[in-house]
């Protein structure tokens, strides 16, 4: 029961992370219908950026957090202006080619300047270090953080999407983008903030990620991508409560399959998981089945 | 205007000769052991190219699981030929590969196939994945060391009947009444089907094809390196099978093949920049997409006919040309 538990808190710091990434991929998907795979190395250059913060600049955490949120979004927005923007009259493949080519390109631009070596991350400020037991469950402090700023961030984003005027105009065009610029909204404007914001959210992860695993790499943003990608569409694509009990379903099953021993195989797990959600419903846990007009 | 078609014998012919040339180059060894690995390489992302451009371009589904299916391919050729190291073994092993491949490509295929959008492209991947974790977990394939001191094989008359063979093979399929059904349902399914095509048939049909290729192009690959192991066949391959797709022209088969040799010799230029190579790549990527979505070639073809159309026009005799 105590090790069901203490998987439990793992797979929720885990699935935390996974969920900051999977809500970039699914706004992203619902505004463009485009599976951006560079989002994994924009949450790679948020752990880049949190550790140059930390460790160059002796910065404190919470600062730097704030500066890879704001440098990932500005990356996002740059990203879609440059290399997505021109291809929006274009085939979906010729998108995907895209999004595979700009990560490839940020993966070894970053190669090329900061090594592909592993580098850990500075030491911890004292307040991230330790753990309570609760009976045996060992919850860590950088545990409780990580699931702390995560939460707080998706309340945020649930707030900007659901009360504001930009999270009105966001649900609009992923709705109907045609009808919405009839009625007055800027559609690149409000693709480009849906960047920004999923951006951001990565680059948050990364530093999340960073701290928890202390060990960052140019290539790390592919797996965890894939992931979140996986617990994106397992919720159901598009939308953002599926985004959330996706990823914490595949955090969770992730910690389990590597607790009972096979560790190796959770990436397979995952991906067999996925491959059997896209044949029993497609449309993921929370989608519907939206019949296809001619 | 009359279309000017090479005869049959003469396109043979031109094959033949060009398999001689390089026969007869081998022997006076002009073609030493680097240049004959790199030509291995050509003609391997030659098949691969192909039977992706099959699913990719000619029937526009996104697949990016085929280093998966070379995986599978390579694995199955190696395991086989390792146990009966004689040419009946190597050619048994590569169909055997390939005929594994083609199911596992029909099993993934049927169900993702039926769904429209990207859902292929991302079952794909996740196939690849889950191939390339059991290759590094299973006893039989020696986990992360891989497979090593398989039986070379394959020599220029094997790489030359396979690769000029499934070039061939695809390029008629594509000229066949399913060939075209393919085409079809790439410019619009929605018209394809009401006009009596079964989307689903062709574009299962296609999937299955390339799996069968790709995976012999994986037998191919184990059994001229001597060594295979999981990282080979991870999604950066998958990404480098697409970009000479990409870069040759969707929907071109001679696209493919020139891509495919170009490829080659701008990753020998570059060999010592291999991190500045991928950037490149990328770049190379984003930019015909922005600039040329439908790649280099487009869907045109290149062909011995085609030539055949420019060689009249030189100052010749033309009843030494015409058929």
């Amino acid at each position: 029961m105590e090790d069901v538990l203490q998987q439990l808190i793992n797979g929720l710091s885990l699935g935390s992370i996974y969920a900051l990434i999977a809500l970039g991929y699914t706004m992203v998907y619902g505004i463009l219908q485009l599976i951006n795979f560079a989002h994994g190395d924009i949450y790679m250059i948020g752990a880049f950026v949190g550790y140059f913060c930390m460790s160059s600049l002796q910065l404190g955490f919470f600062e730097s957090l704030l500066i890879a949120m704001v440098a990932c979004s500005i990356l996002g927005a740059l990203i879609e202006r440059i290399a997505y923007k021109p291809l929006r009259n274009s085939t979906r493949i010729a998108l995907l080619i895209t999004a595979i080519g700009v990560s490839l390109v940020l993966e070894y631009t970053m190669v090329y300047f900061v090594g592909a070596g592993v580098r850990s991350y500075p030491p911890l400020p004292e307040f991230m270090i330790g753990s309570f037991n609760f009976g045996g469950v060992i919850i860590k402090n950088l545990q409780i953080l990580i699931v702390g700023i995560s939460v707080t961030l998706m309340i945020a984003l649930q707030l900007i999407v659901k009360k504001t005027k930009v999270g009105k105009a966001m649900r609009a065009v992923s709705q109907d983008a045609e009808t919405a610029r009839l009625m007055g909204i800027n559609v690149d404007n409000i693709i480009s903030v849906t960047f920004m914001l999923g951006s951001a959210l990565a680059g948050a992860a990364g530093v999340l990620v960073g701290v928890y695993y202390n060990s960052i790499n140019p290539l790390m943003g592919l797996m965890p991508g894939l992931k979140a990608f996986v617990a994106a569409v397992f919720g159901g694509i598009g939308l953002i409560p599926g985004a959330l009990l996706g990823a914490y379903v595949v955090g969770s099953l992730e910690t389990f399959v590597a607790a009972t021993g096979n560790s190796m195989f959770r990436d397979a797990v995952v991906f067999a998981v996925l491959i059997a959600i896209l044949i029993v419903k497609p449309t993921g846990l929370l989608g519907k089945n939206v019949k296809e007009k001619v | 205007m009359k279309q000017f078609r090479l005869p049959f014998l003469a396109k043979g012919g031109i094959l033949v000769l060009g398999y001689v040339v390089v026969l007869l180059l081998i022997w006076s060894g002009v073609i030493n052991d680097y240049i004959q690995a790199t030509m291995v390489t050509i003609c391997i992302n030659i098949i691969l190219a192909s039977s992706l451009n099959l699913i990719t371009g000619f029937t526009g589904q996104f697949s990016l699981g085929h280093a998966g299916f070379m995986s599978i391919g390579a694995y199955t050729t190696a395991l086989v030929t390792m146990n009966f190291p004689t040419v009946w073994g190597f050619v048994g092993g590569l169909l055997l590969g390939a005929v594994i491949a083609a199911i596992i490509g029909l099993l993934i295929g049927l169900p993702t196939l039926r769904l429209s959008g990207d859902y292929l492209a991302i079952a794909t991947l996740g196939m690849a994945e889950i191939i390339r974790v059991l290759m590094l977990n299973f006893e039989f394939t020696n986990g992360a060391a891989g497979l090593i001191g398989i039986p070379r094989m394959v020599d220029w008359n094997w790489l030359f009947v396979f690769t000029a063979g499934s070039v061939i093979l695809i390029a008629n399929l594509l000229r066949s009444a399913p060939g075209r059904n393919m085409i079809a349902v790439r410019e619009d399914e929605i018209a394809a089907t009401s006009i009596g095509v079964n989307a689903l048939q062709a574009k299962t049909l296609a999937f299955v094809v390339g799996a069968f290729f790709g995976a012999l192009a994986g037998g191919m690959y184990s059994t001229y390196f001597y060594v295979i192991k999981p990282d080979i066949f991870g999604f950066l391959k998958s990404v480098d099978i697409l970009i000479i797709v990409v870069l040759g022209g969707l929907g071109s088969l001679s696209g493919s093949v020139i891509a495919a040799i170009l490829l080659a010799l701008i990753s020998t230029i570059l060999q010592d920049f291999s991190d500045l190579r991928m950037v490149i790549y990328g770049l190379i990527l984003v930019v015909i997409m922005v600039f040329r979505p439908q790649g280099l070639l487009g869907d045109r073809e290149i062909t011995l006919s085609a030539l055949g159309r420019i060689i009249p026009r030189l100052p010749r005799k033309r009843n030494e040309v015409q058929p």
